[in-house]
């Protein structure tokens, strides 16, 4: 059973790895937002007093950059459906369960990483985290979005066909939780309604675990940060799998 | 191995099968057997329930109703079982194409829990078999359709089993692959006894390498026996003939799903 989910991460990882234009690709957008949001607003958020806008918003992207690897690595299912390799693990004596945890595990990895990699491209754009000693706090956040993203990944995944509805999630889904997520903007001060929105989206407490552990700035606190990010994933592993075993080809 | 279901001569037996999406009837209570180390082709017109059989017997889908024994299992109670005593070539590839033909084997076997002692040599011996062996570390995407067939036959092959499921293996094929991938076969089936279960358009790849041929139609099977008896049956001189004289000449309209549409799309890109 190890074997089993340990070959199947390992396949998710190699596919990352030997990809370079994906991971180029992905990283320009990340270091984009830095550049011309961090810098561009910058002036501006520092005479309305909230200090460097650069320090608040580069967790905001590390914390986007997670969200969308991740969403794309569980979605990788439906290419793995057209492109016929889902069956080659469909009609293998394993359980789906386990093929589901060695792909969400996969996934989750590979979106951490790229995580680590935006948080040192952050560094060389001029983002300094204030407390080191908080450096594994915020691995652990970014594991725990990692995993949460990649099972909603997996589970919507198992619900389509083809990558026809695919900009339809970009738009409705992932776009959204990103933009009201207070990855670019504080929570505090703004109309109850967008307050109210951003507290349902789960990559709020991610951002908010993130710039807590990276500036000490927080919104809602470690502890609700981490119930909800783990109670949610919980949550998805469990529709994740459950969709992922009623697939049919 | 857990207890076989039932113990017999058959390699597979079907009995009064039947598959219903919604009000389409695609498999229409089929009954049929393949003697263990047959080759068996299972022939029928486009939409006839070809991949929809395979796909049941091969644990994929759910039968409406009827009982099916492969190898002695049951693919519904006994589906770990019945999974490990089959290896199967899809219809469309079913390869990872950012892998290399050696990582594809190897996560074949691992998920086949093939012992590791004997993982290397078995890959080495089949990769030897359909002649990638000296290609093994390059990645399959650089793969023509022809050596991306062959490797998912060996792939197919890698954990020993007594049946060999093929849905269409040679389709798009050049005639030297063809009749490599059949030779291949061949002294497969005449080393090991393997049983192989295939389906082909091709009627005479078929005549050439089946013992036995059912024709499905409709849902329902129309003829079983030799490609010879079939020709004496029909009083024809081929099986082509003898295929159509059973199936008629009407073509057949298929409504194209997203997976047909992705094929298309997919020849599209690949030129």
């Amino acid at each position: 059973m190890i074997r089993t989910i340990y070959i199947l991460w390992l396949r998710q990882l190699k596919r990352y790895v030997r990809s370079r234009s994906r991971i180029i690709g992905s990283l320009g957008q990340p270091l984009l937002f830095l550049v011309a949001l961090g810098y561009g607003f910058g002036p501006i958020f520092q005479k309305a007093g909230q200090g460097n806008y650069l320090e608040f918003l580069a967790p905001g992207v590390i914390a986007m950059s997670i969200l969308f690897t991740a969403i794309f690595s569980g979605m990788e299912i439906i290419w793995d459906k057209q492109f016929g390799f889902l069956k080659e693990t469909l009609v293998a004596p394993v359980s789906r369960l386990n093929i589901m945890i060695g792909r969400t595990l996969g996934g989750a990895t590979v979106a951490t990483l790229q995580g680590i990699i935006v948080f040192f491209i952050s560094i060389a754009a001029g983002f300094r985290p204030t407390n080191i000693a908080f450096l594994p706090v915020a691995f652990f956040v970014m594991v725990l979005t990692a995993l949460l993203f990649t099972a909603m990944g997996t589970a919507i995944a198992s619900l389509l066909e083809d990558m026809q509805g695919f900009q339809m999630i970009m738009n409705f889904l992932v776009m959204p939780i990103f933009f009201l997520s207070g990855a670019l903007f504080p929570l505090a001060g703004l109309p109850d309604s967008i307050v109210t929105i951003a507290s349902l989206n789960p990559l709020t407490f991610g951002v908010d675990g993130l710039r807590g552990a990276l500036i000490g700035q927080m919104h809602f606190g470690f502890i609700t940060d981490f119930a909800v990010l783990s109670g949610i994933t919980a949550l998805l592993l469990v529709v994740g799998s459950y969709l992922f075993s009623k697939i049919e080809i | 191995m857990p207890q076989k279901d039932r113990m017999d001569n058959y390699s597979i037996e079907v009995r009064n099968l039947t598959k219903k999406f919604g009000n389409f009837t695609a498999v229409d209570n089929i009954s049929f057997s393949v003697n263990r180390g047959e080759t068996f082709a299972f022939l029928g017109p486009n939409g006839a329930g070809k991949t929809t059989t395979i796909k049941m017997l091969t644990t994929l889908l759910h039968p409406t109703t009827g009982t099916m024994l492969v190898n002695g299992y049951d693919p519904i109670a006994n589906q770990d079982a019945v999974r490990r005593s089959f290896g199967i070539v899809f219809q469309d590839p079913s390869l990872d194409d950012e892998l290399t033909a050696y990582e594809n084997m190897e996560f074949h076997g691992v998920l086949y829990r093939v012992p590791d002692k004997i993982l290397g040599k078995r890959i080495e011996e089949l990769l030897n078999f359909v002649e990638l062996w000296d290609r093994k570390n390059d990645v399959v995407k650089h793969f023509s359709g022809g050596m991306k067939r062959r490797l998912e036959i060996a792939r197919g092959l890698l954990h020993t089993p007594e049946v060999l499921f093929m849905d269409e293996p040679t389709i798009g094929l050049d005639p030297q692959t063809r009749n490599s991938i059949w030779k291949y076969l061949k002294d497969l089936n005449g080393t090991t006894g393997i049983t192989v279960f295939f389906t082909t358009h091709y009627m005479d790849e078929a005549e050439r390498v089946a013992d036995r041929v059912a024709i499905i139609d409709q849902g329902k099977i129309v003829a079983e026996g030799s490609p010879e008896g079939l020709k004496t049956k029909t009083s024809t001189k081929s099986l082509e003939e003898a295929f159509l004289s059973l199936t008629g000449k009407k073509i057949r309209e298929e409504e194209a799903g997203s997976i047909d549409q992705m094929r298309m799309n997919r020849k599209m890109w690949s030129r």
